[in-house]
């Protein structure tokens, strides 16, 4: 499978000359394989992955983790929505009582935008998912709760021997019995163990993270710490805090990567890059 | 024991910051965690013990009514809970590892996670020796 990179800040889209290395957009990352086109997370990132699709797409499925505003906010100006020709699939987490359909129509109408979801040319097959195994073409997909305000999903696929493991909203640290040192009371664990790559949060340097502890986000360190827990092959660092530019973002990595001192890959995700896992 | 749903990792981190007894279990009553103040109950350390599978953890804890006759599982409010998935009272007596007798109160509470998916329960405990 192909995994492409179409936005990873976090929180809020941040353009501007000092991200041009890693990117504005918020999350939205493309994994193809043949025909199948999987989209995880409808950031900013999306509408410009909308413009790119070739025009013989005529089915996708857009994976989401959760639906706060900075994963959910491209969806309106994502183009294959006003296409009657594609049949877009949305799937997302479940609640304990309100449907993910009228989720979504909280975003799909005014006052945050003005066209609803029934007025869409074809409208988008909901799914609602938990802790769910289910397959997309040939792609396997484990979802499962992730430590995270509000129903949270982290998401495991596999194609054949590859696995690719997306967890862009995460605080393990909070969610752990003893971080990182007990991988089966580890939220998170199952979705990452062994995965070739993983794209996990690491919004904030150790000492910030003292000062937003159930925030639901990572610090670098516990990043690295939690990809060597999970024994992944190669660790990108994914929801960047929107306040950090290129350099800052490479000087709190420099740091943390001396701290921590990793013994496999580890690297600042960046919009645009391209990774080929088969 | 296998991996935890996040409910029950965050109901242990909740466990273990309170004061009061408090046994975790899964759907077939294997016991999780017990916080530090369950210990005394028990008469065992987490610490020592770690999870432990129903069979186990059974025959340390041994309820009794009053004259020290054993209750029947079926009787305990961990065990109601489990069973039908509600919550359930009760109050009986122990004899821990020490040979100390308790008057327990229990509470005991079903876990379901989102979207109804049972995962297990907490019983908590009102020690009458020590109120």
């Amino acid at each position: 499978m192909k995994i492409k990179v179409w936005g990873c800040r976090g929180s809020l889209p941040s353009p501007g000359p000092e991200n041009i290395i890693y990117g504005g957009n918020t999350s939205c990352v493309e994994v193809s394989k043949d025909d199948t086109l999987i989209i995880l997370d409808g950031g900013s990132g999306i509408q410009r992955l909308g413009k790119s699709l070739s025009p013989k797409i005529k089915e996708l499925h857009v994976l989401l983790t959760h639906l706060h505003i900075d994963h959910t906010m491209g969806l309106g100006f994502f183009q294959p929505l006003y296409n009657p020709n594609i049949q877009v699939h949305f799937w997302g987490p479940s609640t304990a009582l309100e449907p993910l359909l009228h989720r979504l129509r909280r975003y799909f109408s005014p006052p945050l935008f003005p066209v609803r979801l029934n007025e869409l040319p074809k409208h988008p097959i909901v799914h609602e998912i938990n802790n769910s195994e289910f397959e997309i073409g040939d792609i396997k997909i484990k979802s499962a709760y992730i430590c995270h305000p509000g129903p949270t999903l982290g998401f495991r696929l596999t194609d054949g021997d590859s696995v690719f493991a997306y967890m862009p909203d995460h605080e393990p640290a909070l969610g752990s019995a003893n971080f990182p040192h007990d991988a089966d009371w580890t939220s998170g664990f199952e979705i990452a163990e062994n995965a070739d790559l993983l794209f996990h949060d690491g919004e904030y340097t150790a000492a910030e993270y003292q000062t937003k502890i159930g925030w639901g986000h990572s610090s670098l360190q516990d990043a690295v710490a939690f990809g060597a827990l999970t024994k992944v092959k190669k660790l990108a660092i994914f929801h960047h805090d929107p306040l950090n530019s290129d350099e800052r973002l490479s000087e709190i990595f420099e740091e943390c990567i001396t701290v921590r001192k990793p013994d496999y890959e580890v690297f600042l995700c960046k919009e645009g890059e391209v990774f080929d896992l088969s | 024991m296998a991996i935890q749903p996040i409910e029950l990792i965050l109901g242990r981190q909740f466990i273990d910051g309170l004061s009061m007894p408090v046994f975790l279990v899964d759907t077939e009553g294997n016991l999780l965690f017990y916080n530090e103040p369950a210990e005394e109950i028990l008469g065992i350390r987490f610490g020592e013990t770690g999870s432990m599978p129903v069979e186990e953890w059974s025959t340390i804890f041994k309820p009794t009514d009053a004259e020290g006759n054993p209750l029947p599982p079926e009787s305990l409010p961990l065990v109601q809970t489990l069973t039908h998935h509600k919550p359930a009272q009760g109050s009986f007596y122990i004899d821990n590892l020490k040979g100390e007798k308790h008057l327990i109160n229990v509470s005991a509470i079903p876990i379901e996670g989102r979207p109804k998916r049972f995962l297990g329960a907490m019983a908590l405990f009102w020690n009458s020796n020590f109120s």
